[in-house]
Protein backbone atom coordinates (compact mmCIF):
# COMPACT_ATOMS: atom_id res chain seq x y z
CA UNK A 1 0.00 0.00 0.00
CA UNK A 2 2.65 2.21 0.65
CA UNK A 3 4.10 1.69 -2.82
CA UNK A 4 0.20 2.70 -3.89
CA UNK A 5 0.63 5.67 -1.90
CA UNK A 6 4.36 7.07 -2.87
CA UNK A 7 3.27 6.76 -6.40
CA UNK A 8 0.43 8.56 -6.35
CA UNK A 9 2.31 11.29 -4.33
CA UNK A 10 5.04 11.73 -6.75
CA UNK A 11 2.71 11.13 -9.76
CA UNK A 12 0.72 14.63 -8.36
CA UNK A 13 4.04 16.31 -7.72
CA UNK A 14 4.97 15.84 -11.31
CA UNK A 15 1.49 16.64 -12.70
CA UNK A 16 1.47 19.84 -10.98
CA UNK A 17 5.04 20.76 -11.15
CA UNK A 18 4.21 20.34 -15.32
CA UNK A 19 0.64 21.95 -15.37
CA UNK A 20 2.36 25.15 -13.62
CA UNK A 21 4.49 25.20 -15.99
CA UNK A 22 1.94 24.64 -18.69
CA UNK A 23 -0.07 27.87 -17.34
CA UNK A 24 2.75 30.49 -16.93
CA UNK A 25 1.19 32.89 -19.68
CA UNK A 26 4.71 34.60 -20.77
CA UNK A 27 6.37 31.47 -22.05
CA UNK A 28 3.54 30.26 -23.13
CA UNK A 29 1.34 32.47 -25.45
CA UNK A 30 2.09 32.91 -28.90
CA UNK A 31 -0.09 35.10 -30.78
CA UNK A 32 -2.79 33.89 -33.38
CA UNK A 33 -0.71 35.36 -36.01
CA UNK A 34 2.76 34.14 -35.22
CA UNK A 35 1.19 30.59 -35.31
CA UNK A 36 -0.93 31.41 -38.37
CA UNK A 37 2.91 32.83 -40.18
CA UNK A 38 3.55 28.98 -39.84
CA UNK A 39 0.49 27.41 -41.85
CA UNK A 40 2.37 25.75 -45.08
CA UNK A 41 1.57 27.93 -48.32
CA UNK A 42 -0.18 24.49 -49.80
CA UNK A 43 -2.51 24.32 -46.35
CA UNK A 44 -3.75 28.11 -46.71
CA UNK A 45 -4.96 27.48 -49.81
CA UNK A 46 -7.25 24.50 -48.93
CA UNK A 47 -11.40 25.00 -49.21
CA UNK A 48 -13.66 23.78 -47.09
CA UNK A 49 -15.64 21.01 -48.27
CA UNK A 50 -18.93 22.51 -46.57
CA UNK A 51 -18.60 26.08 -47.65
CA UNK A 52 -21.84 25.76 -49.39
CA UNK A 53 -23.25 23.12 -46.87
CA UNK A 54 -26.00 24.85 -44.75
CA UNK A 55 -25.85 22.46 -42.15
CA UNK A 56 -22.58 22.43 -41.44
CA UNK A 57 -22.10 25.36 -39.08
CA UNK A 58 -25.06 23.57 -36.63
CA UNK A 59 -22.80 20.43 -36.75
CA UNK A 60 -19.16 22.60 -35.98
CA UNK A 61 -21.40 24.57 -33.32
CA UNK A 62 -21.97 21.76 -31.60
CA UNK A 63 -18.72 19.87 -32.07
CA UNK A 64 -17.01 23.31 -31.03
CA UNK A 65 -19.78 23.33 -27.70
CA UNK A 66 -18.02 19.70 -27.01
CA UNK A 67 -14.73 19.73 -27.83
CA UNK A 68 -13.21 23.76 -27.91
CA UNK A 69 -15.70 25.52 -26.20
CA UNK A 70 -14.03 24.67 -22.60
CA UNK A 71 -10.57 26.54 -23.50
CA UNK A 72 -12.40 28.95 -26.15
CA UNK A 73 -15.60 30.02 -24.54
CA UNK A 74 -19.35 29.19 -26.00
CA UNK A 75 -19.13 31.31 -28.66
CA UNK A 76 -14.94 31.58 -29.06
CA UNK A 77 -14.97 34.56 -27.31
CA UNK A 78 -12.12 33.21 -25.28
CA UNK A 79 -11.81 32.22 -21.70
CA UNK A 80 -9.03 31.40 -19.37
CA UNK A 81 -7.38 28.28 -20.74
CA UNK A 82 -7.69 29.72 -24.25
CA UNK A 83 -7.53 32.85 -26.42
CA UNK A 84 -10.51 34.55 -28.27
CA UNK A 85 -11.01 33.12 -31.88
CA UNK A 86 -12.74 35.97 -32.90
CA UNK A 87 -9.34 38.66 -32.84
CA UNK A 88 -8.67 40.39 -36.05
CA UNK A 89 -5.81 37.96 -37.42
CA UNK A 90 -8.56 35.00 -36.95
CA UNK A 91 -11.24 37.22 -38.49
CA UNK A 92 -8.78 37.21 -41.34
CA UNK A 93 -7.66 33.87 -42.09
CA UNK A 94 -8.64 31.29 -44.79
CA UNK A 95 -10.46 28.28 -44.07
CA UNK A 96 -7.80 26.56 -44.95
CA UNK A 97 -5.30 28.18 -42.56
CA UNK A 98 -8.17 27.52 -39.42
CA UNK A 99 -8.29 23.66 -40.70
CA UNK A 100 -4.04 23.63 -40.44
CA UNK A 101 -4.34 24.91 -36.76
CA UNK A 102 -7.19 22.85 -35.63
CA UNK A 103 -5.51 19.44 -37.25
CA UNK A 104 -2.34 20.35 -36.35
CA UNK A 105 -3.13 22.37 -32.64
CA UNK A 106 0.24 24.31 -31.03
CA UNK A 107 1.06 21.40 -29.23
CA UNK A 108 4.04 23.43 -27.34
CA UNK A 109 1.60 25.77 -26.18
CA UNK A 110 -1.00 23.48 -24.91
CA UNK A 111 -3.36 23.65 -27.36
CA UNK A 112 -4.24 19.45 -28.40
CA UNK A 113 -3.89 18.28 -32.24
CA UNK A 114 -7.38 17.33 -32.74
CA UNK A 115 -6.79 15.30 -35.65
CA UNK A 116 -8.19 12.59 -33.63
CA UNK A 117 -11.74 14.33 -35.32
CA UNK A 118 -12.02 12.98 -38.48
CA UNK A 119 -11.31 15.53 -41.41
CA UNK A 120 -14.83 16.02 -42.42
CA UNK A 121 -15.93 17.08 -38.52
CA UNK A 122 -12.72 19.47 -38.19
CA UNK A 123 -14.38 21.33 -41.49
CA UNK A 124 -17.63 21.84 -39.67
CA UNK A 125 -15.79 23.11 -37.03
CA UNK A 126 -14.34 25.79 -39.24
CA UNK A 127 -17.92 26.33 -41.18
CA UNK A 128 -18.83 27.57 -37.50
CA UNK A 129 -15.68 29.69 -36.65
CA UNK A 130 -16.03 31.41 -40.39
CA UNK A 131 -20.15 31.91 -39.32
CA UNK A 132 -18.89 33.75 -36.11
CA UNK A 133 -16.80 35.59 -38.18
CA UNK A 134 -19.77 37.97 -38.53
CA UNK A 135 -20.12 38.40 -34.80
CA UNK A 136 -18.35 41.08 -33.04
CA UNK A 137 -15.17 40.16 -31.81
CA UNK B 1 -9.13 -7.44 8.32
CA UNK B 2 -7.13 -5.47 5.72
CA UNK B 3 -8.69 -7.37 2.11
CA UNK B 4 -6.69 -5.12 -0.46
CA UNK B 5 -9.33 -5.96 -3.52
CA UNK B 6 -12.01 -4.87 -1.16
CA UNK B 7 -9.57 -1.59 -0.03
CA UNK B 8 -9.00 -0.88 -3.94
CA UNK B 9 -12.86 -0.91 -4.55
CA UNK B 10 -13.67 1.26 -1.96
CA UNK B 11 -10.95 3.57 -2.74
CA UNK B 12 -12.03 3.89 -6.35
CA UNK B 13 -15.73 4.28 -5.17
CA UNK B 14 -14.66 7.29 -3.77
CA UNK B 15 -12.59 8.67 -6.40
CA UNK B 16 -15.29 8.45 -8.75
CA UNK B 17 -17.75 10.30 -6.00
CA UNK B 18 -15.42 12.81 -5.39
CA UNK B 19 -15.21 12.97 -9.11
CA UNK B 20 -18.46 13.32 -9.79
CA UNK B 21 -18.67 16.52 -8.32
CA UNK B 22 -16.80 18.16 -11.06
CA UNK B 23 -19.13 20.13 -13.39
CA UNK B 24 -17.33 19.81 -16.25
CA UNK B 25 -18.08 16.51 -17.89
CA UNK B 26 -15.58 16.60 -21.23
CA UNK B 27 -16.69 15.23 -24.25
CA UNK B 28 -14.31 11.74 -25.09
CA UNK B 29 -13.59 11.04 -28.73
CA UNK B 30 -12.01 7.81 -27.48
CA UNK B 31 -10.70 5.08 -29.90
CA UNK B 32 -11.79 1.65 -29.57
CA UNK B 33 -8.67 0.24 -28.88
CA UNK B 34 -7.52 -1.60 -25.29
CA UNK B 35 -4.15 -3.00 -26.05
CA UNK B 36 -2.80 -0.85 -29.10
CA UNK B 37 -2.13 3.16 -28.50
CA UNK B 38 -2.49 5.49 -31.58
CA UNK B 39 -0.98 9.09 -30.94
CA UNK B 40 -3.37 11.11 -29.83
CA UNK B 41 -3.01 12.19 -25.92
CA UNK B 42 -5.15 13.06 -23.47
CA UNK B 43 -6.23 16.89 -23.37
CA UNK B 44 -4.07 19.05 -21.37
CA UNK B 45 -5.60 19.17 -17.84
CA UNK B 46 -8.55 16.83 -18.44
CA UNK B 47 -8.99 13.57 -16.09
CA UNK B 48 -10.08 10.64 -17.49
CA UNK B 49 -10.86 7.61 -15.45
CA UNK B 50 -11.05 4.24 -16.59
CA UNK B 51 -12.21 0.80 -15.57
CA UNK B 52 -11.58 -1.88 -17.51
CA UNK B 53 -12.71 -6.05 -17.24
CA UNK B 54 -11.21 -8.81 -19.16
CA UNK B 55 -12.69 -12.45 -18.60
CA UNK B 56 -10.25 -14.80 -19.70
CA UNK B 57 -10.29 -19.10 -20.01
CA UNK B 58 -7.49 -20.53 -19.11
CA UNK B 59 -6.34 -24.20 -20.69
CA UNK B 60 -5.55 -26.34 -18.00
CA UNK B 61 -6.41 -23.76 -15.09
CA UNK B 62 -9.62 -22.00 -13.89
CA UNK B 63 -10.87 -19.02 -15.95
CA UNK B 64 -10.27 -15.63 -14.63
CA UNK B 65 -11.81 -12.40 -14.20
CA UNK B 66 -8.85 -9.57 -14.60
CA UNK B 67 -9.25 -5.42 -14.03
CA UNK B 68 -7.91 -2.68 -13.48
CA UNK B 69 -8.60 1.35 -12.97
CA UNK B 70 -6.80 3.83 -14.69
CA UNK B 71 -6.29 7.25 -13.83
CA UNK B 72 -5.18 9.33 -17.40
CA UNK B 73 -3.97 12.53 -16.90
CA UNK B 74 -3.22 15.17 -19.83
CA UNK B 75 -0.12 16.92 -18.16
CA UNK B 76 0.42 19.03 -20.96
CA UNK B 77 -0.65 19.14 -24.84
CA UNK B 78 2.64 16.71 -25.40
CA UNK B 79 2.99 14.56 -22.06
CA UNK B 80 0.21 11.97 -21.08
CA UNK B 81 1.20 9.97 -17.80
CA UNK B 82 -1.58 7.01 -16.70
CA UNK B 83 -1.44 5.73 -13.16
CA UNK B 84 -2.74 1.56 -12.92
CA UNK B 85 -4.21 -0.75 -10.19
CA UNK B 86 -4.53 -4.32 -11.63
CA UNK B 87 -6.37 -7.00 -9.37
CA UNK B 88 -7.98 -10.21 -10.82
CA UNK B 89 -10.53 -13.12 -9.42
CA UNK B 90 -9.67 -16.56 -10.59
CA UNK B 91 -12.80 -18.87 -10.30
CA UNK B 92 -12.44 -21.50 -7.78
CA UNK B 93 -9.60 -19.66 -6.44
CA UNK B 94 -9.43 -15.94 -4.44
CA UNK B 95 -8.97 -12.64 -5.99
CA UNK B 96 -5.79 -10.63 -5.49
CA UNK B 97 -4.72 -6.90 -5.99
CA UNK B 98 -1.73 -7.55 -8.28
CA UNK B 99 -0.32 -4.71 -8.59
CA UNK B 100 0.21 -1.01 -10.48
CA UNK B 101 1.70 0.49 -13.37
CA UNK B 102 2.87 4.29 -13.77
CA UNK B 103 2.85 4.83 -17.92
CA UNK B 104 4.15 7.86 -19.57
CA UNK B 105 3.73 8.80 -23.48
CA UNK B 106 5.50 11.71 -24.99
CA UNK B 107 4.86 13.34 -28.16
CA UNK B 108 8.26 14.38 -29.48
CA UNK B 109 6.87 16.35 -32.80
CA UNK B 110 5.13 19.45 -32.60
CA UNK B 111 3.02 18.72 -35.98
CA UNK B 112 1.20 15.81 -37.70
CA UNK B 113 3.34 14.00 -40.16
CA UNK B 114 2.83 11.21 -42.52
CA UNK B 115 3.61 9.06 -39.59
CA UNK B 116 2.96 9.68 -36.02
CA UNK B 117 5.48 8.90 -33.57
CA UNK B 118 4.89 8.93 -29.46
CA UNK B 119 7.07 7.62 -27.09
CA UNK B 120 6.00 5.20 -24.12
CA UNK B 121 7.69 4.34 -21.40
CA UNK B 122 6.06 1.97 -18.17
CA UNK B 123 7.21 1.04 -15.17
CA UNK B 124 5.29 -1.91 -14.05
CA UNK B 125 5.24 -3.22 -10.13
CA UNK B 126 2.94 -6.85 -10.37
CA UNK B 127 2.69 -10.08 -9.21
CA UNK B 128 3.32 -13.15 -11.58
CA UNK B 129 -0.64 -13.21 -10.66
CA UNK B 130 -1.47 -10.32 -12.65
CA UNK B 131 -3.54 -11.59 -15.53
CA UNK B 132 -5.17 -8.61 -17.15
CA UNK B 133 -3.18 -9.05 -20.54
CA UNK B 134 -2.68 -5.28 -21.22
CA UNK B 135 0.36 -6.37 -23.59
CA UNK B 136 1.79 -9.87 -24.53
CA UNK B 137 5.75 -9.69 -24.50
CA UNK B 138 8.25 -12.26 -25.57
CA UNK B 139 6.85 -15.87 -24.59
CA UNK B 140 3.74 -15.08 -22.42
CA UNK B 141 1.62 -17.92 -23.29
CA UNK B 142 -1.44 -19.14 -21.68
CA UNK B 143 0.16 -21.57 -19.64
CA UNK B 144 1.96 -19.29 -17.59
CA UNK B 145 -1.07 -18.23 -15.46
CA UNK B 146 -2.46 -22.02 -14.78
CA UNK B 147 -1.25 -21.97 -11.72
CA UNK B 148 -2.95 -21.49 -8.70
CA UNK B 149 -3.07 -17.67 -6.79
CA UNK B 150 -1.15 -18.89 -3.80
CA UNK B 151 1.50 -19.70 -6.01
CA UNK B 152 1.63 -17.25 -8.77
CA UNK B 153 1.59 -14.38 -6.24
CA UNK B 154 4.51 -14.87 -5.14
CA UNK B 155 6.93 -14.26 -8.10
CA UNK B 156 6.87 -10.21 -8.17
CA UNK B 157 8.65 -8.01 -11.34
CA UNK B 158 9.68 -5.15 -11.56
CA UNK B 159 9.86 -4.19 -15.19
CA UNK B 160 10.48 -1.68 -17.22
CA UNK B 161 8.54 -1.31 -20.33
CA UNK B 162 8.98 0.82 -23.72
CA UNK B 163 6.77 1.35 -26.62
CA UNK B 164 7.28 2.98 -30.32
CA UNK B 165 3.93 4.09 -31.18
CA UNK B 166 3.82 4.64 -34.62
CA UNK B 167 -0.40 6.05 -35.48
CA UNK B 168 -1.71 7.66 -38.87
CA UNK B 169 -5.07 9.08 -39.64
CA UNK B 170 -5.93 8.65 -42.77
CA UNK B 171 -9.79 9.42 -44.26
CA UNK B 172 -11.20 8.82 -41.52
CA UNK B 173 -9.48 5.29 -40.86
CA UNK B 174 -6.35 5.51 -37.83
CA UNK B 175 -3.87 2.58 -38.20
CA UNK B 176 -1.41 2.38 -35.56
CA UNK B 177 1.19 -0.26 -34.80
CA UNK B 178 3.31 -0.58 -31.32
CA UNK B 179 6.34 -2.50 -31.59
CA UNK B 180 7.15 -3.02 -27.88
CA UNK B 181 10.34 -4.06 -25.53
CA UNK B 182 10.43 -4.93 -21.62
CA UNK B 183 13.09 -5.36 -19.12
CA UNK B 184 12.61 -6.92 -16.36
CA UNK B 185 14.65 -5.47 -13.81
CA UNK B 186 15.91 -8.16 -11.83
CA UNK B 187 19.30 -9.31 -12.88
CA UNK B 188 19.95 -12.31 -15.65
CA UNK B 189 16.43 -11.94 -17.60
CA UNK B 190 16.45 -10.61 -21.21
CA UNK B 191 14.84 -7.95 -23.11
CA UNK B 192 11.38 -9.40 -24.01
CA UNK B 193 9.45 -8.34 -27.56
CA UNK B 194 6.13 -8.00 -28.56
CA UNK B 195 3.90 -5.95 -30.80
CA UNK B 196 0.17 -4.62 -31.21
CA UNK B 197 -1.20 -2.96 -34.14
CA UNK B 198 -4.80 -1.41 -34.99
CA UNK B 199 -7.09 -0.13 -37.39
CA UNK B 200 -10.27 1.35 -36.55
CA UNK B 201 -13.22 3.96 -37.91
CA UNK B 202 -16.15 5.92 -36.58
CA UNK B 203 -19.60 4.40 -37.92
CA UNK B 204 -20.06 7.87 -39.40
CA UNK B 205 -17.35 10.32 -40.31
CA UNK B 206 -19.92 13.35 -40.66
CA UNK B 207 -21.41 14.96 -37.44
CA UNK B 208 -25.33 15.76 -37.41
CA UNK B 209 -26.17 19.17 -36.31
CA UNK B 210 -28.16 17.51 -33.07
CA UNK B 211 -26.94 16.43 -29.73
CA UNK B 212 -27.87 12.40 -29.94
CA UNK B 213 -26.75 9.66 -27.95
CA UNK B 214 -27.08 7.24 -30.76
CA UNK B 215 -25.91 8.94 -33.99
CA UNK B 216 -23.42 6.86 -36.02
CA UNK B 217 -20.64 9.26 -35.50
CA UNK B 218 -20.41 8.03 -31.67
CA UNK B 219 -19.62 4.59 -32.29
CA UNK B 220 -16.11 3.73 -33.60
CA UNK B 221 -15.31 0.44 -34.58
CA UNK B 222 -12.06 -1.31 -34.83
CA UNK B 223 -9.57 -4.53 -34.68
CA UNK B 224 -6.76 -5.07 -32.77
CA UNK B 225 -3.93 -7.34 -33.63
CA UNK B 226 -0.93 -8.19 -30.67
CA UNK B 227 1.21 -10.84 -29.71
CA UNK B 228 4.88 -11.77 -28.25
CA UNK B 229 8.03 -11.64 -30.57
CA UNK B 230 10.28 -13.69 -28.15
CA UNK B 231 13.33 -12.28 -26.47
CA UNK B 232 16.92 -11.46 -26.93
CA UNK B 233 17.44 -15.18 -26.35
CA UNK B 234 14.91 -16.76 -28.75
CA UNK B 235 13.22 -13.78 -30.91
CA UNK B 236 11.10 -14.69 -33.04
CA UNK B 237 7.41 -16.35 -33.22
CA UNK B 238 8.35 -19.69 -31.80
CA UNK B 239 6.28 -20.57 -28.79
CA UNK B 240 4.63 -16.68 -28.56
CA UNK B 241 0.94 -16.21 -28.33
CA UNK B 242 -0.86 -14.21 -30.54
CA UNK B 243 -4.53 -12.27 -30.59
CA UNK B 244 -7.06 -10.85 -32.78
CA UNK B 245 -9.67 -8.79 -31.08
CA UNK B 246 -12.26 -6.79 -33.28
CA UNK B 247 -13.32 -3.50 -30.55
CA UNK B 248 -16.14 -1.25 -30.71
CA UNK B 249 -16.20 2.55 -28.64
CA UNK B 250 -19.37 4.08 -27.73
CA UNK B 251 -18.92 7.52 -26.99
CA UNK B 252 -21.74 9.15 -25.22
CA UNK B 253 -22.57 12.93 -25.12
CA UNK B 254 -22.33 13.15 -21.27
CA UNK B 255 -19.05 12.13 -21.33
CA UNK B 256 -18.96 8.46 -20.55
CA UNK B 257 -16.65 5.90 -22.99
CA UNK B 258 -18.05 2.13 -23.24
CA UNK B 259 -15.87 0.01 -25.17
CA UNK B 260 -16.67 -3.88 -25.81
CA UNK B 261 -14.10 -6.28 -27.63
CA UNK B 262 -13.77 -10.19 -27.91
CA UNK B 263 -10.36 -11.09 -28.28
CA UNK B 264 -9.76 -14.69 -29.84
CA UNK B 265 -6.26 -16.62 -29.27
CA UNK B 266 -4.62 -17.59 -32.71
CA UNK B 267 -2.56 -20.04 -31.94
CA UNK B 268 -2.49 -23.18 -29.49
CA UNK B 269 -0.99 -21.61 -26.48
CA UNK B 270 -2.86 -18.36 -26.56
CA UNK B 271 -6.11 -18.26 -24.84
CA UNK B 272 -8.93 -18.98 -26.67
CA UNK B 273 -10.89 -16.22 -25.13
CA UNK B 274 -10.46 -12.89 -23.89
CA UNK B 275 -13.65 -11.01 -23.30
CA UNK B 276 -12.55 -7.28 -22.78
CA UNK B 277 -14.87 -4.22 -21.53
CA UNK B 278 -14.76 -0.91 -20.43
CA UNK B 279 -16.32 2.02 -19.02
CA UNK B 280 -14.41 5.69 -19.03
CA UNK B 281 -15.58 9.13 -18.34
CA UNK B 282 -13.36 12.32 -18.77
CA UNK B 283 -12.95 15.61 -16.58
CA UNK B 284 -12.43 18.70 -17.08
CA UNK B 285 -10.14 21.46 -15.53
CA UNK B 286 -8.69 18.48 -13.14
CA UNK B 287 -5.47 20.32 -13.84
CA UNK B 288 -6.84 23.67 -12.33
CA UNK B 289 -8.27 21.88 -9.12
CA UNK B 290 -4.73 20.03 -8.80
CA UNK B 291 -2.82 23.03 -8.96
CA UNK B 292 -5.59 25.22 -6.48
CA UNK B 293 -4.90 22.47 -3.87
CA UNK B 294 -0.90 22.37 -4.48
CA UNK B 295 -0.87 26.38 -4.47
CA UNK B 296 0.08 26.71 -8.09
CA UNK B 297 -1.52 29.59 -9.47
CA UNK B 298 -4.55 28.93 -11.97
Amino acid sequence: MKAVISAVAVLLALDTSAGLAQQKPSRNYESPGAVLARVPEKDRAKRNPFATDPEAASAGRKLFEQHCAECHGRTAEGARRGPSLRSEDLRQATPGEVFWILTNGVVRRGMPAWSKLPEQQRWQIVSFLQEQKGSTP
Amino acid sequence: MFHPVASLARGCCLVLMALSLFKCQAFAQESPYIVTYDHHLEEPGNLEVEYFSTFGTQRAGNDFHAYWVEFEYGATAWWTTEFYLDGQTTFHDSTLFTGLRWENRFRPLRTEHFINPVIYVEYENISEADKIVKEVEGHDIASDHADPNALLRQGHNHELEFKLILSKDFKGWNFAVNPLATKNLSPNNPWEFGYAAGISRPLALKASAQHCTFCRENFIAGVELYGGLGDTQSFGLHETSHYIAPALAWNLPSGWTVRLSPGFGLNDISRRLLLRWGLSREFSGFGEVLRGLFGGRS
